[in-house]
């Protein structure tokens, strides 16, 4: 209990935990209407923000000793998938919105 | 100047632009800029890392040989598989992409676990001045099990996804399934528990075990969705794969994968949401009572005798088409594999030189995930305005004479108004019975991505039409071409 509380106490965990309970609510605030053509570029673009996690596997990456060879490895594999999250997922948002676009033009 | 604080504002700039791109992506005008905008944000704290960050000792990062090899590696295969997929795999390779991040997750919790149980100790721990749970160091462990368990699950449900979507595995389910589940959950649990309360000897052991468990679990719970249900666990597993990478924002002590985690993880699960209420589900349903698997064999596999279907030559569908009035195209699954979406256009064109009114009737959940027919129709430049939203053509049905279905089962199945024993019972569909003739294109009788029979095609106002849709569709073109 004393170290539950001591969460609370510490500025930056504090810190932290507000901006996690803000961002839910803004998350949920952002998409609460969406029309339901949207619903497969949306997933996909949000699919590429959560690939925001490749700054770990940089961050991993960067620290790990040069001999750590585990750590050298499996890093390196998360930022080849981490890159591919991310930049796979923001073109293939970008593809399905163009279909998108060329139509408005034409209108 | 200030390193720290340039990089402290990239993270801030990433954190505004994934909100702002998101808010845009949300709206059809904006959609395509959002994007973007997100996608420098990205990029902004990304190299913002690379380069301006230290560790708690003040020491830059090292090894750039291997991260920006990473980097390009993902880069040149990522573009070049986003590129080359087709519209129609689209949503596969969502769950992909959905699983590489989750993997990113797991593989930056195993290496942090190792570095915390190798040369680490808690004094070292507490000197550093790191903030983040500094005064309790179990929730660093605590924090890198569960991102740990989050990634892993998002990984291996999102690789079965990408399975099912693309037929290479079949749903399976067996009875109690969601018992086995839910304890495999509960095992999890308490494995976590163990360590971070006990700290046994053999954590190691036991860290990999979670992870194995966690992995089985995935496979486990997305095994058994199938259907229509499955683009609603794409954007669940979504949702898991942002939780995941927040949990290493709290490692990192990290605003921006904090805020694109969470964000992602709640706009996720409200878009999870707003799905299910498209298809008039419940998530716990969806969840629980799975389409297809188990359930399908109640629907489908009495093989009730159901009469007789009759069939209509490529002749008389073009006759029947070219004097109609109003005609709606009713585009589904079958299209989008056949690549007809093109010749469906042709058709279309030239119905309307004739006189003819053209319309799409597009169910929500028509092709592999909501609003996926309009990204494939919009692809073969048939114009918006003659894309109807199931609810208007349900209106204009009564007044249809010729209702075309084209590779579509289970979005036209009756089933779902009328018998409550059928796994797709609720689903609001299109009413095409109300029209004065239904024709329905498919390959041959057998039932649709739910697996389920459609008595529709039995009905005395339908004809069947056979063949591969774009096959049948240039035909009828040619046929119309020549009346």
């Amino acid at each position: 209990m004393e170290q539950l509380l001591n969460l609370f106490t510490d500025e930056a965990t504090y810190r932290l935990l507000t901006i996690v309970i803000l961002s839910i609510f803004l998350g949920i605030e952002v998409i609460s209407r969406v029309p339901s053509v949207l619903h497969t570029p949306l997933m996909s673009g949000a699919n590429a923000i959560h690939g925001v996690v490749i700054i770990g596997a940089i961050i991993v990456m960067g620290k790990a000793p040069s001999h750590d060879y585990l750590a050298l490895t499996l890093g390196f594999l998360a930022v080849v998938l981490g890159t591919l999250n991310v930049v796979g997922g923001f073109v293939v948002t970008d593809r399905m919105l163009e279909m998108f676009d060329k139509k408005k033009k034409k209108k | 100047m200030n390193m720290q604080a340039i990089l402290a504002l990239s993270y801030l700039i990433g954190s505004i632009t994934f909100i702002v791109g998101l808010k845009m992506l949300s709206h059809p005008d904006s959609a395509r800029r959002g994007n973007l905008v997100a996608a420098a944000g990205m990029a902004v704290a990304i190299l913002a890392t690379i380069f301006l960050y230290q560790d708690e000792l003040g020491s830059p990062l090292h090894n750039y040989g291997w991260i920006f090899a990473g980097l390009v590696i993902g880069t040149v295969v990522g573009t070049a598989a986003a590129k080359k997929v087709q519209m129609t795999a689209m949503p596969e390779m969502v769950s992909m992409f959905n699983g590489m991040g989750g993997a990113c997750a797991m593989l930056i919790s195993i290496i942090e676990f190792h570095h915390l149980t190798s040369d680490f100790t808690w004094e070292l721990y507490e000197d550093s001045g790191y903030t983040f749970f500094s005064s309790i160091p179990g929730g660093m462990l605590a924090t890198i099990l569960i991102g740990m368990v989050i990634g892993s699950v998002s990984f291996a449900g999102s690789i079965i996804a990408w399975g099912k979507l693309n037929g290479k595995i079949k749903d399976r389910s067996f009875k109690g399934q969601h018992v086995v589940n839910l304890g495999l959950l509960a095992i999890i649990a308490g494995l976590i528990l163990l360590i971070l309360v006990a700290r046994p000897g053999m954590t190691i052991t036991y860290f990999y075990l979670i992870l194995a468990l966690s992995l089985i679990y995935g496979i486990m719970f997305v095994l058994p969705i199938g259907g229509a249900d499955m683009p609603v666990v794409i954007s669940l597993l979504n949702s898991f794969t942002g939780v995941a990478a927040a949990f290493g924002g709290f490692l990192y002590n990290n605003p921006v994968m904090l805020t694109g985690g969470i964000l992602v993880g709640s706009a996720g699960t409200i878009l999870t949401i707003l799905m299910c209420k498209a298809m008039n589900r419940s998530l716990k349903n969806v969840l629980i009572g799975s389409f297809g698997g188990g359930h399908a064999s109640a629907g489908g596999g009495e093989a009730k005798d159901q009469g007789h279907y009759k069939e209509i030559s490529l002749n008389d569908t073009a006759v029947l088409m070219a004097y109609a009035q109003k005609v709606m195209i009713i585009p589904g699954y079958g299209l989008a594999v056949a690549q007809a979406q093109h010749a469906c256009h042709e058709l279309e064109k030239l119905l309307i030189e004739k006189g003819v009114e053209v319309y799409y009737g597009i169910h929500p959940v028509a092709g592999r995930m909501p609003g996926h027919m309009n990204v494939l129709l919009a692809e073969a430049d048939v114009p918006y305005d003659k894309l109807m939203e199931m609810e208007d053509a349900n209106e204009q049905m009564s007044t249809t004479n010729v209702v075309m279905i084209i590779g579509a089962n289970d979005v036209v199945n009756p089933a779902a108004k009328e018998d409550p024993s059928s796994p797709i019972y609720g689903m609001p569909i299109l009413e095409v019975e109300k029209a004065d003739h239904v024709i329905v294109n498919k390959r041959s009788m057998k039932p649709g991505y739910a697996g389920i029979e459609n008595d529709l095609f039995f009905k005395p106002k339908t004809s069947m039409l056979f063949g591969d849709a774009k096959k049948v569709l240039q035909d009828l073109v040619s046929e119309l071409k020549q009346l």
